[in-house]
């Protein structure tokens, strides 16, 4: 016990070295996950309650809520190269993101409360696939990779 | 007729239309609304190959979906069934999804001049592809990932390979790359191209790639 507990303090030492490096890790602590690049019709994201605008250029965060509606389409690109689109009426949220450039470490968690969602992963399953997860009201999938659709009709 | 196949015949038939009797009926049947199931579809990558996902629903068994174009439709109360899907039908349903996916990201590879901080002549033309293609993308963003070689140690690597990342971050700034659209980060020794023993100097895995979404 004491030694897992040695070991973890010497790796934890390391690791905030290393993230305090990297330019990276910035955009990490500031939760930050990736980038709208197309968007049709009405996409909104919601944060902390406030209602914005996604447009091409909007940096998506961690635990940010992509809402899009008729006719409507959002394509974001995560830090790993992970690309989610998501189709119209479709509410999804990234419950958690979080991606180390170095190690490719890291997880994403994404709920697809409705709607349709088309995923190509990144980096991230290939190093950590255990910790990339999707889930509907009804199916939970754990990714190996790398290019699927899902679709849920909701509660 | 023999009176004798008559009654053998009556008898098979007799035996023949036994059937179990139907289960009762329960006297109130509660109309459940007819459950629209959740749907998951596998597709063919962009070199024609299919992942796998896994998917655990209800109670029952992880079920795999590892082969293109095979889909699983999932019920409510957890039933998973997994078919094969019709390419065509697919994209009848989600082209409008699929429509919208983002450009790929595209991957450049610059190499070191040996014991410089300057880029082989190769490389240095990559830099005009790389520049068409960030002029093709609305909202560019460009990674620039630093790698080394097995010599030295892996915190030294990862310190090195950062440095790299910032050499090529600069020069791309000098040929008129905007600098926030740069995120630099270095891999160390991990993502060796050329795959080695620990401390093998190896000059192909001395390289910067560049990789633009």
């Amino acid at each position: 016990m004491m030694m897992k507990f040695k070991e973890f303090g010497w790796m934890a030492a390391v690791l905030a070295a290393s993230a305090v490096a990297t330019s990276a890790w910035a955009a990490d602590a500031a939760g930050e996950a990736g980038m709208v690049k197309t968007s049709r019709g009405s996409v909104t994201i919601e944060r902390q309650g406030a209602q914005l605008a996604a447009a091409p250029g909007f940096k998506v965060l961690s635990s940010d809520r992509v809402r899009t509606g008729a006719d409507s389409a959002v394509g974001i690109t995560l830090r790993d190269n992970t690309s989610l689109t998501a189709g119209a009426n479709t509410v999804l949220t990234l419950d958690r993101y979080a991606f180390n450039p170095t190690t490719h470490e890291g997880a994403m968690q994404t709920s697809l409360q409705k709607g349709s969602l088309a995923v190509i992963s990144g980096k991230l399953p290939k190093a950590s696939p255990d910790t990339v997860r999707f889930q509907t009201s009804s199916v939970t999938l754990g990714v190996r990779g790398t290019y699927f659709i899902i679709e849920s009709a909701g509660e | 007729m023999d009176p004798v196949i008559v009654f053998a015949i009556a008898g098979f038939v007799a035996w023949w239309n036994q059937v179990p009797p139907p289960p009762p009926k329960p006297e109130v049947k509660v109309e459940a609304p007819k459950a629209v199931p959740d749907r998951v579809v596998l597709l063919p990558d962009a070199d024609g190959n299919a992942g796998a996902v896994v998917l655990r629903a209800g109670s029952g068994p992880e079920q795999v979906v590892d082969k293109a174009w095979l889909g699983a439709e999932i019920t409510r109360e957890g039933a998973v069934t997994v078919s094969p899907q019709d390419p065509a039908a697919v994209q009848a349903r989600y082209g409008a999804l699929l429509a919208a996916r983002p450009a790929a990201p595209v991957s450049y590879v610059v190499y070191f001049q040996s014991g410089a901080n300057a880029l082989t002549p190769e490389s240095r033309a990559v830099f005009d592809e790389l520049k068409a293609e960030l002029a093709r993308r609305p909202v560019p963003e460009v990674q620039v990932i630093g790698h080394t070689d097995r010599v030295g140690r892996l915190e030294a690597n990862d310190e090195l390979s950062r440095r790299r990342a910032d050499a090529v971050r600069d020069l791309l700034v000098a040929a008129g790359v905007p600098r926030d659209q740069i995120e630099t980060s270095g891999r160390g020794e991990r993502e060796p191209l050329v795959p080695t023993a620990d401390e093998v100097a190896e000059p192909r895995n001395r390289r910067v790639e560049i990789s633009v979404r």
